[in-house]
């Protein structure tokens, strides 16, 4: 009898592709499991969203705290420092375990990606085709204008009074975002998330250009 | 039938005995550290007089084996052309990396090997960077078989945090070279955090300067619960104590003025090493540089060393401060800074590091043995269990060369590894049916200013117009932190694919012939791997059939169930003896022998989810 894999569709109404066979004992193994129940052997990642994977509801406002013994739980089962002595290809299995788990809590860690990520998931990706809207340019005027600043600031403390000031206005991003998403406006959240991103780019000019400075200024 | 369980991941080794000992290896620029770890005590181990100290020295005295540590140290002074010492600079440095640093090396070039790695010519032997650092690695893997008084084949080797993929490779091949099997490679940094937050059971974010002979690392980590989280690195790996040598030994043939030649600027090292060194405690240090030419007489003092190697230590301070940035962290809110490497028992970096954090650096730990230490636990983590997790990052961003030379970032540096991200590419040009690629490793835009890994060519790649092409280029770094890339064409169905292990340096077939010639038994070696390798895997097959019988037995008839346990026995006979074929034959029996079982589980498990009952009930 030929038993197809898990299926990698979200086609979870028949019974079937719960589960699948497992790798080393050959018998049924849940999809979701992590390990066989009954031979122990670690099981391959599936195809999960970042949220799923984690065993957080999606969404977001998450708590980083949460999230970090969430993910420190998993890559104690999974790391492949634990299976370092294990058969080949439980060691194999082990590393895209610990890939995905890593991927996932990277996306989901940071603010910016975390909404990005949300996004693209509710299929409203921010940089999709054809939705540059007209907040889109204002954004980019913004964005144009800071830059014109940086580049005009003579010294050290005038960048990094831009970028303070780029910082406080990133902030203040962040609680847009979350109470767009909260209110289900995914526009709003896509514009809030787009203005995150012009602004945490910029704050890594402002960097940059803040240790031009410093480097010229310093005494040959 | 005896049913045993482990835990995920733990099964114990078969024929536990017949391994050797796992030991940890700081193989630095000056000196390297070897140490054992048993019940999370590690243990340095020491020459006769106490010191655990080898110094990463070798002399090469023609017709006799290679004489390292300090009997190669004495050399140095009498016969310098014959000896070679802080090697670990040059690891993964390819020969045209070298020849742009031409004068400042007090080495002759040799022809490069056919990889494209350096060679060093020393009296008669021309030698890469690698196999120097495999004469370091045997000499202390003997050192240590000799006071533990079993044999050692495995290590946990650590390497400076901000040593990139060819640095990394080179490290294990000279590991591999001595017949030491690398159970990971571990950041100097990670491995001291490691060691020191086990010891004080310390909770809270530390930052850990390691001022090496010839590297710098910072590493900002999270200790929390047993996890050693790494939040951020950085460092220079080509900014270390010897610096500080070199700054002093200019000073001194400034002094004497002329012309001097390699040996005897090796010599003006030697004596400015002993000046800084004795500085501290003896100010101001008086004493003669002895050369062929005939002798001159100099002085430092302690000011005198502060005002030359105050820029070098700015700059690590300067390196300190962007991975700050980089975390998002404050100095004040650092919980503690942890000291490693020699250089850091020079008074001014004390001082300037103190400074710098606002509050006293811990140096609890021999700063010398720390790395070692950590390393140590790490192996028996690894070989024995343990709770401890360590989760590192990638040191230096990974990424492509694109059109005009601007390099496309893959993967970040600060990701947690292991890591695998794509990136898709499209042909430029119509009919296009192959596609060449340089891998890069380095924070900066341009492709040349950045360290260059690999360069491979994709061919077979079915003709069609410009842009339909649809290449998914795969990069994947393990946790050792070493990468390998591929890359195939996936439109038309039809794969063009090809796998890129970078190694710079050494090609699998001179890494083939170095084994042969220098381990006496390579090959019983790599038998003896094999040999183990087949029986891990026999013994999960073995594993995996007890626990399936444990629930599905009733699944069998009396015949059959008689059937497989006499598979089963042939193969735990094979196991107990050395045949590899014999081995592997019969555990492919077995798995053929027991298809029919598996069948008839998975057919009651879709019986079982047929008939309504929960999931969780058929296993997870
Ligand atoms: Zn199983």
């Amino acid at each position: 009898m030929q038993i197809t894999p898990l299926a990698t569709d979200a086609d979870s109404a028949r019974p079937a592709a719960a589960f699948g066979a497992c790798w080393s004992c050959r018998g049924p193994v849940a999809a979701a499991a992590l390990f066989c129940a009954t031979c122990k052997a670690i099981q391959p990642p599936q195809p999960l969203d970042h949220f799923a994977r984690l065993g957080l509801a999606p969404g977001f406002d998450i708590q980083v705290p949460v999230l970090d013994q969430l993910y420190f739980g998993f890559q104690r089962q999974l790391h492949p420092d634990r299976f370092a002595n294990a058969a080949p290809r439980a060691r194999q299995i082990s590393q895209s375990q610990a890939v995905a788990f890593n991927d996932a809590y990277e996306t989901l860690k940071s603010p910016l990606a975390r909404a990005t990520y949300l996004l693209a998931l509710r299929g409203l990706p921010i940089d999709g085709e054809g939705s540059h809207t007209i907040r889109d340019m204002e954004l980019l005027d913004d964005q144009l204008e800071r830059r014109e600043k940086l580049h005009e600031a003579p010294d050290a403390a005038a960048v990094e009074k831009l970028a303070v000031a780029a910082r406080s206005d990133a902030a203040a991003c962040l609680g847009e975002i979350s109470a767009a998403f909260a209110a289900g406006n995914l526009a709003a959240a896509r514009l809030a998330t787009l203005r995150l991103k012009y602004l945490d780019k910029f704050a890594d000019e402002a960097r940059n250009r803040r240790a031009l400075l410093a480097l010229k200024s310093e005494p040959a | 039938m005896l049913l045993q369980i482990y835990e995920p991941g733990q099964t114990p080794l078969p024929h536990e005995n017949e391994q050797g000992l796992a030991v940890g290896i700081d193989l630095g620029t000056t000196n390297t550290v070897v140490a054992l770890a048993r019940d999370q005590k590690a243990e340095i181990v020491r020459d006769a007089r106490g010191s655990g100290l080898v110094p990463s020295v070798v002399a090469y005295i023609d017709g006799a084996d290679p004489l390292v540590g300090e009997m190669a140290r004495r050399q140095l002074l009498d016969r310098p052309e014959i000896v070679v010492s802080s090697i670990k600079r040059l690891m993964g440095r390819g020969a045209a990396d070298l020849a742009r640093l031409g004068g400042q090396l007090p080495y002759e070039l040799g022809a490069a090997a056919e990889g494209g790695m350096a060679r060093l010519k020393i009296g008669a032997r021309l030698l890469t960077p690698v196999e120097i650092s495999a004469d370091i690695l045997r000499a202390v893997k003997e050192r240590a078989e000799l006071a533990l008084g079993r044999n050692v084949d495995r290590a946990v080797v650590t390497v400076p945090a901000y040593f990139d993929d060819a640095a990394r490779t080179a490290t294990r091949d000279a590991a591999r070279l001595a017949g030491l099997e690398v159970l990971r490679l571990v950041a100097e940094p990670t491995a001291a955090a490691l060691a020191y937050g086990l010891d004080s059971k310390s909770e809270g974010v530390f930052a850990i300067y390691d001022l090496g002979g010839g590297t710098f690392d910072f590493s900002l980590l999270r200790l929390e619960k047993g996890v050693f989280q790494v939040l951020a690195t950085g460092g220079d790996a080509a900014l270390g104590g010897d610096d500080f040598d070199h700054a002093v030994a200019a000073k001194f043939l400034a002094e004497r003025g002329g012309e001097f030649s390699r040996d005897e600027v090796k010599q003006a090292l030697a004596t400015a090493r002993l000046a800084k060194e004795c500085v501290s405690s003896q100010d101001p240090w008086e004493g003669e540089l002895m050369l062929d030419a005939g002798d001159s007489s100099h002085s430092l003092t302690r000011a005198e060393l502060e005002k030359l190697i105050e820029p070098l230590v700015a700059r690590t301070l300067k390196i300190a401060a962007g991975v700050l940035e980089d975390a998002g962290v404050k100095p004040e809110a650092i919980d503690g800074t942890v000291l490693v490497g020699g250089s850091t028992r020079v008074p001014l970096v004390r001082a300037k590091v103190e400074e710098f954090f606002g509050k006293k650096p811990l140096a609890d730990i021999n700063p010398d043995e720390v790395v070692a230490v950590g390393a140590a636990l790490q192996a028996e983590a690894l070989t024995a269990g343990s709770d401890t997790l360590l989760l590192d990052v990638l040191p230096l961003s990974l990424g492509l060369e694109t059109m005009g030379g601007i390099v496309e970032k893959i993967v970040e540096r600060n990701t947690p590894i292991p890591v695998a991200r794509g990136q898709d590419f499209t042909t430029y040009q119509d009919g296009q049916t192959a596609m060449s690629f340089h891998v890069v490793q380095g924070e900066r835009e341009m492709a040349d200013q950045t360290r260059s890994l690999a360069r491979f060519e994709l061919d077979g790649i079915p003709p069609m117009v410009a842009g339909a092409a649809r290449i998914r280029v795969r990069f994947a770094v393990d946790a050792d932190g070493l990468l390998s890339v591929s890359a195939e064409e996936s439109t038309t169905g039809r794969q063009a694919r090809v796998e890129v292990k970078p190694s710079y340096g050494l090609t699998e077939d001179e890494m083939a012939d170095m084994l042969r010639a220098s381990i006496d038994n390579a090959e019983a070696d790599m038998e003896r791997r094999l040999l183990t390798e087949a029986r891990v895997e026999a013994r999960r097959a073995i594993n995996a059939l007890e626990a399936a019988l444990a629930v599905d037995a009733d699944l069998l008839s009396e015949a059959e169930r008689a059937t497989i346990a006499a598979a089963q026995e042939t193969l735990e006979r094979a196991m107990s003896k050395s045949d590899r074929a014999s081995i592997q034959g019969a555990a492919e029996a077995l798995e053929q022998g027991t298809k029919f079982f598996a069948e008839r589980r998975m057919d009651r498990g879709i019986r079982k989810a047929l008939a309504g009952r929960n999931v969780a009930e058929i296993g997870g």
